[in-house]
């Protein structure tokens, strides 16, 4: 008897369509992430993977289908659903005008922790992304990678069972990037779930195990990355990439 | 929940601390505006009451009318009398005014005395036919007009009461020369010079009361009026602050991650109102402060409270809320920060001009006096003039802040379907 791994993603015949713009649209999208995956979703610039991202968090309501969480129906009692998952996204979204201490204690309180717990989670995740000597400086005096460090350390300090993280390393140095991707590694080997999307393919080789290429709003192909290079006779992402993706510029507009 | 409203309220505080640019927008520009037009309206106060208006006369006429005239004009109070030569003409007279720095000019025409003479003669053997007396009629043509020369800055209001005044020492004059003119034609003599000035000065006095509630006088001077309307104006001003706070956390994607996370956007909006409604009335409280201690420091005219202290704070609150609102208004409905602060403040600078802040309601008309009702300055500031100036109650100002609330809360709703409509609530 097959042992099914319970879901902490469950896609179901999504269908959405960007009012104003009916050409990018989801239709009948299915897909099944694992609890305690790692999971990377890929694609060329407008492909979808920042719309699919923002319909698995609610930030986007789906016209069809819907979206769960760990069970939990997204967009039906969000807050409960909210506190299943953590969110990096691209931009940086927090207080430039703040020290990473300050920021820590408001996203802190906003995700449901207590102020001890807020605390405890404070010292820690400053230790461990190397923040200590800053954390009472304004944020918008830091470099790109310092910045992108608490971008991170907002997404997690509520010790989220699901991690969705858009593009966590874009314009870092190789010590941050490799600083983060041991920490997303570290955080996956105590259960959190990552869901990853980035155009590093090198760097998501060494994170992600099972990946989905999405491209015009279809996932052309999905499984565990291994099995799909060798049956594409691929020998990186890369290649993969390009062969099912095409070599022409895409134009986001 | 009360917790995440406190985390909530301890960050916009800390924001708006660092937010220097903003600190100085709503606390230094206003009290540098209220100080300086409150000084430039009390100056304008001084320079009738106190200062006098410098005037030039060219008198060419060589009789005795001319010269009363100069008299009954510098009698007025309000003008100091320059003289010049007689021999001017339009241009030299421009350049005599430049010369001396004086805003008026008079020339009085050469035969000036003559024709008043005449023209005062025939009135009194007018006035003598219809006693039934015999009475000379000579036929006379009009007194030539004064030319009274103005430096165009002069405003017109001001202008006009110049030209009351110069008007009421020519009346004077003429009044004075048919009285004597009567007086010799039934009496062959002279005039006494004490039953002339008897008869010409006995003018009833004129009390000036301004107008109160509850028997309360505050005599009206440049604070009472601009200290209110420069509060009413800054506290507007929250909306460079605000607003830009709004759209720094839209364009930041900051309002992106606070969706995802378990906890209603409503407290942010909460925590919000309760910080800028503290800055609003810090702004008060600091301008209300200048008025009562600063202002008589500086040579101005020192604000004097209303009576009724729960009014003024009732409509302070109020008033600090609905600029608040307004605010948030802006902040979710703009793009960036340029549209935030660019129509952020113009719409406050229209909205308290057709509110009566720089202009007087009364002084509108048609359209503007009808827009003024869609102003919340406009109810703001009658709530203000009412205490401040009528010694009114809270009763007294329950017609303005009604209104006033009511703009409040449309205010509020906008900004919550605008937050509904970005998937924001």
């Amino acid at each position: 008897m097959a042992v099914t791994t319970p879901l902490a993603i469950e896609v179901i015949n999504l269908g959405f369509r960007y009012p104003g713009n009916p050409d990018a649209a989801f239709s009948n999208l299915n897909l099944k992430i694992s609890k305690g995956e790692r999971f990377g979703l890929f694609g060329p610039n407008g492909a979808g993977k920042t719309t699919l991202i923002s319909l698995m968090t609610g930030l986007l309501s789906a016209d069809e289908g819907h979206v769960k969480l760990l069970g939990r129906e997204v967009g039906q009692n969000s807050n409960k659903v909210n506190r299943l998952f953590g969110f990096v996204p691209q931009d940086f979204s927090f207080y430039q005008e703040l020290s990473p201490v300050e920021n820590l204690q408001f996203f802190g309180a906003w995700s449901g922790l207590g102020r001890r717990t807020i605390r405890k989670r404070t010292e820690e995740l400053l230790h461990i992304l190397g923040l200590e000597e800053v954390k009472d400086k304004q944020v918008q005096k830091f470099s790109g990678g310092m910045k992108r460090r608490v971008n991170l350390a907002i997404g997690v300090i509520h010790n989220p069972a699901i991690l969705f993280l858009d593009e966590p390393t874009v314009g870092v140095d190789v010590q941050t990037r490799h600083a983060i991707i041991d920490y997303l590694l570290e955080l996956n080997k105590n259960g959190t779930t990552l869901v990853y999307t980035s155009h590093q393919l090198n760097e998501a080789e060494g994170l992600c195990r099972q990946v989905a290429l999405i491209d015009n709003e279809t996932i052309i192909a999905r499984g565990d990355l291994n099995q799909l290079l060798k049956h594409y006779q691929e020998e990186s992402l890369e290649h993969l990439f390009l062969r099912l993706t095409g070599k022409q510029y895409r134009n986001d507009v | 929940m009360m917790f995440k409203l406190k985390a909530t309220i301890i960050k916009d505080i800390r924001v708006l601390l660092r937010d220097k640019v903003g600190i100085a927008l709503m606390f230094i520009m206003p009290i540098i505006l209220v100080v300086v037009v409150t000084s430039i309206q009390n100056s304008t106060f001084q320079l009738i009451s106190k200062n006098k208006l410098p005037i030039l006369i060219c008198n060419k006429d060589t009789g005795q009318a001319g010269m009363q005239l100069i008299k009954a004009i510098d009698k007025i109070g309000m003008f100091k009398v320059l003289k010049a030569g007689a021999d001017q003409d339009e241009k030299l007279m421009a350049d005599a005014m430049h010369q001396k720095d004086a805003m008026l000019g008079v020339v009085i025409p050469a035969d000036f005395s003559a024709k008043v003479a005449a023209k005062s003669k025939n009135i009194a053997g007018k006035a003598l036919k219809s006693f039934g007396l015999q009475g000379d009629s000579v036929k006379v043509g009009e007194v030539d007009p004064l030319n009274i020369y103005y430096n165009p800055v002069l405003q017109e209001s001001m202008r006009l009461s110049v030209e009351g005044a110069v008007r009421s020492a020519l009346q004077l004059v003429e009044s004075r020369e048919t009285l004597r003119s009567l007086y010799f034609s039934i009496n062959e003599k002279q005039l006494p010079e004490k039953l002339e000035n008897e008869m010409l000065n006995n003018n009833a006095a004129i009390n000036e009361i301004p107008v109160s509630k509850e028997g309360v006088r505050t005599a009206p001077n440049s604070t009472q009026h601009n200290v209110p309307a420069w509060t009413i104006f800054a506290m507007f001003f929250v909306v460079i602050s605000l607003g830009g706070s709004v759209v720094r956390e839209k364009v930041s994607g900051s309002f992106i991650r606070l969706k995802t996370l378990p906890t209603n956007y409503m407290v942010g909006l909460v925590s919000k109102q309760v910080v800028y409604l503290g800055v609003t009335l810090l702004q008060a409280a600091v301008i209300f402060s200048m008025g009562i201690w600063l202002f008589p420091f500086i040579g101005l005219p020192a604000l004097n409270l209303p009576s009724d202290l729960l009014a003024l704070v009732v409509v302070t609150v109020l008033c600090g809320w609905c600029a608040v609102s307004y605010a948030l208004c802006v902040g979710v409905f703009a793009q960036t920060h340029e549209q935030s602060n660019g129509f952020g403040a113009v719409s406050i600078v229209i909205l308290s001009t057709i509110g009566g802040l720089m202009v007087p309601s009364f002084a509108m008309q048609g359209m503007f006096k009808s827009a003024a009702d869609i102003s919340p300055m406009h109810w703001a500031i009658q709530a203000y003039y009412s205490l401040f100036l009528e010694g009114g109650k809270l009763g007294d100002v329950v017609n303005n802040i009604i209104p006033l609330l009511l703009i409040t809360l449309v205010l509020q709703f906008i900004t919550f379907l605008g937050l509904r409509r970005k998937n924001l609530i």
